[in-house]
């Protein structure tokens, strides 16, 4: 599993705009690079990332072989109820990682 | 091991070395490629974004390609009623013009995205965001990557 | 070549301090991105140490890793065994030989990096003070001749550029005064976390020589030089760097 370091406060007022940080592990192979030997090394990278907020999206993101590896995203959200945020980013290989986080709502 | 860049930008490294500042700074002022204009049209499916009301921000000299920070904000209420429905930046001289695109809206509360990107030369960038009443809004960067000393291989 | 190399050596103002960190040089976003734990991709391998100190057993006999602090400023120590200077990652993969009686994670892998990368942070912000021990002399000698000879193909030493040339630039770069106060560091051009041995064969590389092997005595020599010079300079841990 790759590590990821997720970002956000842990309570916050009703109707607040928080900012959500995230940083994941990942090498973000582009699919131009040529390896050791020449040979071009394939793709390998994260094509997107969701958060849901108590199951519903409100941010997504479609990622190309630009995005630095290591990606790092920030992005708001209007703090409406307490509940669960749910970050998952796929890619490519079969690579799907799923983080959570709470959120208490004053 | 080396760079995770294009081949080109290895190739651009022995041959630039120290002359890729000056020459970026005397290049003169040039269209957009058609690669970034067909990717920026694809966006808009056609429609000719308007200026204003976005900002673009990322350091005019970078250190580093492989690794730049990239700040989007559009200026928007966010409300259900007039938001930013998405945002995308797109590049001119990397292998692919695309770089992100991020659906957002009103309970975002702010249309804002930071990311980091890879930039294989310098080169101009454009983000577009895309408003809830169907319209486009357009800002652009022109970015001067420097090379890192003392690299691998 | 040597010519040509010089000839990119702009002028740039020296800096007036008396030491300054390569941090210092670079542009505000990379500082940002280092000041802030969010931010900084070094801390994904202090995350990935945290979780290695727990389940490989380093907790079992050294506790919570919060109780390694100062450790990480007091390397290169005087190591027995071999009879001179050891790095952090050398002790590491020591005590996982010797006493978790296990096959040390390589030197340079991301386990290996993560391990110290989290001991490096439990000092962050410590003067470096690498033991005054008798003993370690005719290593620290060696580091500074080391530092001092010049190699490779275009014969040049560390102090050609890191003490003659330091806050001017290589083509684009500005050059560093060469202390190693933030290892391991998430440097750009890598996309990850390093060593200082791999910094310095990248030196090595850029004044076309042939680098050490990794682990070899001569990088510890120059380390221990190198730390002894910033001695009392604040540890950055996990630094970022381009």
């Amino acid at each position: 599993m790759a590590r990821a370091l997720i970002n956000l406060p842990r309570t916050a007022r009703r109707g607040e705009v928080i900012e959500i940080r995230t940083l994941i592990q990942h090498v973000m192979e582009t699919g131009y690079r040529p390896g050791a030997d020449g040979v071009v090394v394939p793709r390998d990278i994260i094509t997107r990332f969701t958060c849901l907020y108590n199951n519903e999206e409100i941010f997504a993101a479609e990622l190309a072989p630009a995005i630095a590896a290591n990606p790092f995203l920030s992005f708001s959200t209007v703090a409406t109820e307490s509940g669960i945020l749910a970050f998952t980013w796929t890619g490519d290989n079969g690579f799907e990682q799923t983080e959570t986080r709470s959120l208490t709502v004053t | 091991m080396s760079s995770p860049s294009s081949l080109r930008l290895s190739i651009e490294r022995r041959a630039l070395g120290a002359g890729l500042l000056a020459v970026a700074l005397l290049r003169p002022a040039r269209a957009e490629r058609p690669g970034l204009r067909e990717a920026v049209l694809g966006f808009t499916g056609g429609k000719e974004p308007s200026e204003g009301g976005i900002t673009l921000d990322i350091p005019p000299l970078v250190e580093n390609g492989n690794t730049v920070p990239v700040t989007i904000a559009v200026e928007s209420p966010m409300t259900e009623e007039d938001h930013v429905r998405r945002i995308a930046l797109f590049n001119e001289r990397n292998p692919q013009p695309h770089v992100i695109t991020a659906q957002i809206g009103p309970r975002a509360g702010r249309a804002r995205l930071s990311t980091r990107m890879r930039l294989a030369t310098s080169q101009r960038l454009v983000a577009v965001a895309e408003l809830s009443d169907g319209s486009y809004r357009s800002a652009s960067a022109e970015v001067i990557v420097t090379l890192a000393a003392c690299v691998e291989g | 070549m040597r010519r040509v190399l010089l000839a990119l050596l702009l002028a740039g103002a020296a800096s007036a301090e008396p030491r300054q960190s390569g941090f210092e040089l670079m542009s505000p976003g990379t500082q940002a991105m280092q000041r802030d734990d969010s931010a900084n991709p070094g801390m994904l391998w202090v995350e990935e140490g945290r979780a290695l100190w727990d389940s490989t057993g380093c907790a079992s006999c050294h506790g919570d890793v919060a109780r390694m602090r100062g450790v990480a400023a007091r390397y290169p120590a005087w190591d027995a065994a071999s009879g001179g200077p050891t790095d952090l990652a050398g002790r590491i993969a020591q005590c996982q030989e010797a006493r978790q009686h296990r096959t040390p994670f390589p030197r340079e892998s991301a386990e290996a990096l993560a391990l110290a990368a989290v001991i490096g942070l439990q000092s962050r912000g410590m003067p470096i003070s690498p033991p005054e021990d008798p003993r370690l002399a005719p290593a620290l000698a060696r580091g500074e001749a080391l530092y001092r000879e010049r190699r490779g193909q275009l014969d040049l030493s560390c102090a050609q550029c890191h003490d003659a040339n330091a806050g001017r630039h290589l083509a684009g770069s500005p050059i560093p005064e060469a202390h190693p106060t933030g290892y391991p560091l998430y440097r750009l051009e890598w996309q990850g976390m390093g060593s200082l041995q791999r910094r310095l064969r990248n030196c090595m590389a850029g004044v076309r020589s042939e680098p050490y092997a990794y682990g070899a005595p001569e990088y510890a020599a120059i380390e221990l030089f190198l730390m002894r010079r910033a001695a009392g300079m604040p540890l950055e841990t996990p630094a970022v760097r381009p």
